[in-house]
């Protein structure tokens, strides 16, 4: 087994028993991301996608997810020196709960893009589809993050889409949440460019549209 | 003539065969578009959820009625309020406990003296003079385990389970004596049984631990000072490694969760627990009627030999959105395939 999979190994099985200490440790040792040898991205973003679909196979609970989401975030935060610019100013990225007021959902998405050293523009919830918008083209953000927890708020990201495409704006909409995650169809039919099942799967989907989209 | 659907429930319940599944389609909002009423209006008033409950047994034959509305009403019973919206379910607003010592002052609300649960009370009163004894009514509390949820926030809350031990027991007194005072008044307005909506004991939402430590032992005091019959309902949630730890709570059922085999579940609950479930809600939106029979069938062939079966959804609550032809194409699937006996069923191993 490489040194890198022992190592998000042992950070999987801190997170779960909850040792924010012991979590610590292992990240110490770590160097803040890029570079040679095994990086804080190495092993924190595979443990957080790792915990991510234990849970969506039903092998840990959400608020397993939840923990280890909080966890890294702040073992991140406390490693990454403030003066100190993780990642360049882009993707610029924005986060909202659709409809809903519920944010448990945005908070745990905002977690993981933390861990992974991204900074978020936080729109809050309970938002309308045309707030959205206007923030979010305000902003000029590159990505727009939706969570929502209710069958009728899913449905109205195809209004967030529609107004974005009417400003011939390139924003990506990236949607998760429990009505996405149930009903595997329903990203494509709302029109987003993508879909999270759970709340670590924002940092793949993220950087899978870095690649592709002329950003850097 | 065949049975009435209490006796159909209760064979069911006993883990007997009755004439055919019985199955409850819990479209409670689609009534309010039928009376040409928003969602927000046919809540408003209980002769409204009763001319709704009767028109839904008239269209979809459902063999269980209910006027619970919807969950944001018990934030509103504890002082907050809830958010409407046109095409769906209304959600509970800002929480009511805004910092965990607030806790420490926290009183239970009145019951009988609640306008918003009064609504509840009177359309279950009048809906049981309307059906008798032949149609069972369910009453709905929100287990004191999940109701924090809706009380402080989801984040707070779980802050509060791992951080505050002692404050979470304190909580969970207070809402317990709400929880018993709210289920009771429902059995006697009429309800015959209480659906006990609690997720948060669902290993999807927390850890078995945890549940074992706090969301069981809790279910198995209200039951028993409930003194009916209890369903633990887990909104969709899995529960399949909990079946023997529910059964001991005293409830008689449990729900079924669309992400789990219910034929592995049906074989845990075998003769111990009737389960109900486990069409996936937000699927049926996009199912046609072939696609709805499939379902009805599939899951009466996993769960409906030897009873202990009710046909329904998985999370207690059809979207408002699902069209009525989808659910009339389930009605028809239970008159085609949920006659018993099950002659068409291949038993495994038979
Ligand atoms: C616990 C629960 C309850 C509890 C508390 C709910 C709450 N949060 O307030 C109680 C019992 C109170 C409840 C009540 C209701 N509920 Co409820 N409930 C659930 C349950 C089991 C979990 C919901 C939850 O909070 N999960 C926590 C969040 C964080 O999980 P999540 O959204 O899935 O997010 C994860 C991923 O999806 C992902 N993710 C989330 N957002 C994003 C965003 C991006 C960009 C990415 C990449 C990823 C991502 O990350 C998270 C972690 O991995 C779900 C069913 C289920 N199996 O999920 C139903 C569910 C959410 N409930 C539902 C409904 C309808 C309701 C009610 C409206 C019912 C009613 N008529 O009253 C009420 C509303 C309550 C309210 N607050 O006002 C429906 C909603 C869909 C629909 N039919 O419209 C669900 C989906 C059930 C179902 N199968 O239909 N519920």
């Amino acid at each position: 087994m490489s040194n890198l999979e022992t190592i998000t190994r042992q950070l999987v099985e801190a997170l779960l028993r909850l040792d924010s200490p012991g979590v610590g440790a292992l990240l110490d040792g770590l160097r803040p991301l890029a570079g040679g040898g095994p990086s804080l991205d190495d092993v924190v973003v595979p443990a957080l996608e790792r915990i991510g679909r234990d849970w969506e196979e039903g092998r840990v609970s959400l608020s397993q997810v939840y923990m280890a989401g909080r966890i890294c975030e702040r073992a991140v935060e406390r490693l990454l020196s403030p003066d100190r610019p993780v990642r360049g100013d882009r993707p610029k990225l924005g986060i909202a709960v659709l409809e809903d007021h519920h944010a448990l959902g945005k908070r745990m998405v905002k977690s993981a893009l933390r861990a992974a050293g991204y900074q978020l523009q936080d729109y809050g919830h309970g938002r309308r589809p045309q707030e959205l918008v206007e923030m979010a083209l305000r902003d000029q953000v590159d990505v727009l993050l939706i969570s929502c927890l209710m069958l009728a708020s899913a449905l109205r990201v195809s209004e967030v889409v529609a107004g974005l495409q009417k400003a011939g704006s390139p924003i990506a909409v990236v949607v998760g949440g429990a009505p996405f995650r149930l009903e595997a169809q329903l990203w494509k039919e709302v029109g987003a460019r993508a879909v999270g099942r759970n709340s670590a799967e924002a940092v793949a989907i993220v950087r899978s549209l870095a690649e592709r989209e002329p950003w850097a | 003539m065949g049975m009435t659907s209490s006796q159909r429930l209760q064979e069911t319940m006993q883990h007997r065969e009755p004439d055919r599944v019985p199955y409850s389609l819990p479209a409670n909002m689609h009534p309010a578009r039928d009376m040409g009423l928003t969602i927000k209006e046919y809540f408003s008033r209980p002769e409204y959820v009763v001319e709704g409950q009767l028109r839904l047994r008239k269209k979809f034959g459902n063999d269980m009625l209910c006027c619970y509305p919807f969950a944001g009403l018990e934030i509103m019973a504890w002082g907050g309020e809830a958010v409407y919206f046109d095409q769906g379910p209304p959600n509970a607003g800002a929480p009511v406990i805004k910092r965990p010592e607030d806790i420490l002052a926290l009183e239970p609300p009145s019951v009988e003296e609640n306008p918003a649960l009064r609504g509840v009370l009177e359309a279950t009163a009048s809906l049981k003079a309307a059906v008798g004894d032949d149609i069972p009514i369910a009453g709905v509390i929100v287990s004191p385990f999940s109701l924090p949820i809706m009380q402080m926030g989801f984040e707070a809350y779980l802050d509060l389970i791992y951080e505050r031990p002692e404050l979470l027991e304190r909580l969970l007194r207070i809402n317990g004596e709400y929880c018993v005072a709210w289920a009771k008044a429902q059995i006697k307005a009429g309800a015959s049984a209480i659906v006990y909506s609690d997720p948060a004991s669902s290993p999807t939402i927390l850890p078995r631990e945890i549940v074992l430590r706090h969301g069981l032992p809790t279910a198995r005091s209200i039951i028993a000072r409930i003194g009916g019959g209890v369903m633990i309902h887990l909104a969709s949630g899995r529960g399949k490694d909990l079946v023997d730890d529910i059964a001991e709570t005293g409830a008689v059922g449990m729900s079924a969760s669309a992400e789990e085999d219910l034929g592995q579940l049906k074989a845990a609950c075998r003769g111990k627990l009737t389960l109900v479930g486990n069409l996936n809600a937000l699927a049926m939106r996009r199912w046609t009627p072939q696609q709805a029979e499939a379902e009805v069938k599939r899951a009466i062939a996993q769960a409906g030999p030897g009873g202990g079966f009710v046909l329904s959804d998985n999370h207690g609550e059809i979207p408002f959105l699902v069209e009525d032809e989808v659910l009339m194409a389930m009605v028809e699937a239970v008159e085609r395939w949920g006659r018993y006996p099950l002659d068409w069923v291949v038993v495994d191993g038979a």
